[in-house]
């Protein structure tokens, strides 16, 4: 409810919020050299270097790519039921302690139908990028208000989260 | 009158203050300056500059400061017990603490020492001694554990310890309490010391790569109290030098009887050639016990090994290993300059500081310039290796360290001071106050080829009136002193835990790029590893009960157990599935009567809990790890000894009766 709430005001006030967030950040970060998350996960940041801005000022936040290291990504149509495997055996170690293959939520949300509220770029930043992302998605922050736990940076490669992916459409029922 | 009266009074007063002021010996008001809190200042959220790793004391551990700002980083636990971090108490770090007297839980810890390369401190490991049992340790500062211990045989109180060559080819440790060897019999009169007692010093390799330690030999020698030691370096690489106390071999009261001698020695050890002797086949083979532990950070395990032989030089019937120089009044501190030319020797009954020179040392073994032999070892004659004394420093010198710019400094137990003087034309230079009574002193690469001489830091042995009372025991404390100008200036004082000996400091960019963040679950090897909640279990094997369990924020899978019974020894196996730095779990359960668990990122480690009766045993993290850390328990429950509740265990899904109902 709360979430729908925020997102429904979002909606309506969405270009001043925007800018007004734009300001906030810039503010924040100057006023604190970089500093806290405010929740339970501690910054990191170089103490050696205060001057150095993080990517939590760019204006140029784009919600459907997420932030991180991919920007495209190709998806085939069909499914590498070999990548999906790789996938399905890291979810075993890093994912399955929190997230179930069903809609339904344990400590975070259920997997299915992960892959059509999301596009590709979206979730390989998020599980790459987890701090990050929570603390300016939308989406994320949406989310951290139903689960109150911050997801853990589960320091996956770039291969195990593409892996990872392909398990996901698999479970979403690509071929 | 009355006016006249008044102002006289007041006159005294103010003659009587400034009489009083000035009678006052110099306390924290005149010693500190005003810049001294700026210089000492580390704003929040800002790095040190240097790490600073003195030693425990009696508490046994190693603690890390970060320095200029004396900030507590971490109680690294090397030889006591360390229930916070279940050090000791997992079953997986109980065998680093394995001796060949069994598991020794505590231990006296004096010295530290970096490691080196050509001299200079490479940032890899860091050797601690622990003196009571003896042992040489080994910590890694990618992780700031204690990755390797060795016991030392023949050997008590193990002192002269843990000092390096240049190359950190060898550590050694050196015997303060002399005891028959361990394959003599040592149910002997005690007043037989100078039959029967003999002192030892071990000489122990450590692998290029890897560190590994390894007696590689001993030298045995003369029943006397060796006390500290220094490698040579530069021009005295291959020399070691030892000082040495109770020459004159005594066995009770020695405060006085072991004073009785003008000068005691210097042994000066030429380790090239104790290793051409070894190769050449001159050692004795000696049966032993000792323990060789290891910490592996794949499997999170340590294994003990007890080992049974050690090859032993004979400082008697190989002469031209050792030599002793001569130095007055029971010598301590026992240190060589950065060029490796002189060897300053600290008698701390003495009024001086006796400076050796390593050419002329060379030149008197050449010319045989000897004082006769001290049990079968030549005696250089004392002026003929002495480069010159300083004279009048203070009062008990005990440990020197270098700046690199051609000048020492001294600490002085009885008089309190640090004092600076010239190497060259041994002039003091400058002297400050310490409070109180120090011991040893510490500037960063201060015993290494290249000092980085911006701090000194001096350890006190007594505080007295420099903290909040406390009770009948006082902190213990360090003072750091700025000496990058032509005067030392004192900028600030921190407590510091157990009694701190020796110390090292280092630049603080050497090591902290370098830190391990967390352990990949993938490389973990621990045979009860759960990689993933998909592989927990509880498996009995009669009356021993394996969990193999798993955490992740916030919650423990299993965290219902039910089926285990009275007298069941269950081993919790936790396995923490975070991925990511600084989210380390801890694991608790009622009546443990161990310790917790602490268990990194990617780590396995394993409590033992004996189920003493039936009923209900919470267990829970104990290490706060997100908004819902509070959540993050469960439950074990212990039924009779003949108990038929069959063994379970689940997460999430052992519902109330009524609430499975109602959802089908």
């Amino acid at each position: 409810m709360l979430s729908n709430l925020a997102a429904s005001i979002k909606k309506q006030k969405h270009s001043f919020m925007k800018k007004l967030a734009v300001i906030l950040f810039l503010g924040a970060f100057i006023a604190s050299c970089g500093g806290g998350a405010g929740s339970d996960t501690k910054a990191i940041t170089d103490p050696y270097d205060a001057t150095k801005k993080t990517d939590g000022g760019n204006p140029s936040y784009d919600p459907k790519r997420g932030e991180g290291k991919f920007s495209k990504v190709n998806i085939p149509a069909a499914l590498d039921a070999t990548m999906a495997g790789n996938g399905e055996k890291t979810f075993g170690v890093k994912c399955s302690s929190c997230h179930k293959l069903s809609a339904e939520k344990l400590v975070g949300p259920g997997w299915l139908g992960v892959t059509s509220r999301h596009t590709p770029e979206w979730i390989m930043n998020f599980v790459t990028n987890t701090d990050a992302m929570i603390t300016k998605d939308p989406k994320a922050q949406a989310q951290l208000e139903i689960c109150l736990v911050r997801m853990p940076n589960q320091n996956l490669s770039d291969d195990e989260a593409r892996s990872l992916y392909e398990f996901m459409r698999k479970n979403d029922g690509v071929k | 009158m009355k006016y006249l009266k008044q102002l006289l009074s007041i006159l005294l007063l103010m003659l009587a203050v400034t009489i009083f002021n000035s009678c006052k010996p110099k306390n924290a008001g005149s010693a500190v300056s005003a810049d001294a809190a700026s210089k000492a200042y580390v704003p929040p959220g800002k790095y040190d500059e240097f790490y600073n790793f003195v030693s425990g004391g009696f508490s046994g551990q190693m603690s890390v400061y970060g320095l200029p700002s004396g900030r507590l980083l971490r109680v690294i636990p090397i030889f006591s017990v360390d229930p916070e971090k279940g050090y000791g108490y997992s079953e997986e770090t109980k065998p680093m603490l394995n001796t060949s007297h069994g598991f020794v839980p505590w231990d006296d810890q004096h010295h530290t020492e970096l490691s080196q390369t050509n001299g200079e401190i490479d940032g890899r490991w860091i050797f601690a001694n622990a003196n009571n049992t003896p042992r040489v340790a080994r910590v890694d500062l990618t992780t700031f554990r204690t990755t390797e211990i060795i016991e030392l045989p023949n050997s008590a109180g193990n002192h002269s310890s843990p000092f390096i060559t240049e190359n950190t080819e060898y550590v050694v440790a050196g015997t303060r309490f002399s005891v028959p060897p361990d394959d003599a019999n040592g149910d002997v009169a005690i007043n037989t010391y100078k039959q029967n007692f003999k002192g030892y010093l071990s000489f122990i390799s450590v692998g290029k790569e890897d560190g590994k330690m390894d007696i590689a030999f001993q030298i045995k020698c003369p029943g006397v109290n060796f006390d500290l030691s220094h490698a040579g370096k530069g021009k005295s690489h291959g020399w070691f030098f030892f000082s040495c106390y109770n020459t004159e071999q005594a066995n009770t009261l020695l405060e006085v009887n072991a004073s009785q001698r003008d000068k005691d020695f210097i042994m000066a050890v030429n380790w090239k050639k104790a290793e051409e002797y070894l190769k050449a086949g001159k050692g004795r083979k000696q049966t032993v016990k000792y323990a060789h532990n290891v910490y592996d950070e794949k499997s999170h395990t340590a294994t003990s090994e007890i080992r049974t032989e050690v090859t032993v030089l004979d400082s008697k019937e190989l002469k031209d290993i050792c030599y002793m120089i001569p130095c007055p009044k029971s010598p301590h501190g026992c240190d060589v300059d950065p060029t490796g030319e002189y060897i300053v020797g600290s008698g701390k009954l003495a009024a001086l500081i006796p400076v050796f020179s390593f050419t002329k040392m060379q030149k008197a073994i050449a010319d045989k310039a000897y004082d006769g032999e001290y049990e079968g070892i030549p005696v250089i004659k004392y002026e003929a290796a002495l480069h010159g004394e300083v004279k009048k420093p203070g009062l008990g010198p005990l440990h020197t360290e270098f700046d690199g710019k051609g000048n020492a400094y001294t600490t002085f137990f009885v008089s309190s001071e640090v004092v600076k003087w010239s190497i060259a034309d041994l002039k003091v230079l400058d002297r400050v106050p310490t409070y109180y009574s120090v011991g040893h002193l510490c500037i960063p690469g201060g015993d290494s080829k290249k000092p980085n001489a911006k701090y000194l830091i001096a350890y006190n042995k007594i505080t007295k009136d420099r903290y909040l009372p406390t009770g009948p025991e006082l902190a213990q404390s360090a003072q750091l002193y700025d000496i990058s100008g032509e005067k030392m200036q004192l900028i600030l004082d921190f407590p510091t835990i157990g009694e701190p000996h020796y110390a090292q400091a280092v630049a603080a960019d050497l090591i902290r790029n370098k830190s391990v963040k967390f352990f990949k679950i993938e490389e973990n090897t621990n045979p009860f590893v759960s990689k993933g909640e998909g592989t927990t279990k509880v498996v009995r094997a009669g009356n021993k009960v394996d969990v193999y369990m798993t955490c992740i924020r916030s919650h423990f899978s299993p965290d219902n157990i039910e089926g285990i019974k009275a007298g069941d020894e269950v081993y919790f196996h936790v396995t923490n599935l975070e991925q990511d730095w600084d989210v380390p779990h801890g694991f608790a359960i009622k009546g443990a009567n161990t310790g917790e668990l602490l268990i990194m990122p990617g780590e396995t480690q394993t409590l033992k809990w004996i189920a003493e009766k039936p009923g209900m045993f919470p267990f829970y993290c104990t290490d706060f790890c997100s908004a819902l850390h509070q959540e993050m328990s469960g439950y074990l429950r212990v039924s009779p000894a003949g108990s038929t509740v069959p063994l379970t265990f689940s997460t999430g899904t052992n519902m109330p009766k009524a609430d499975s109902a109602a959802k089908k």
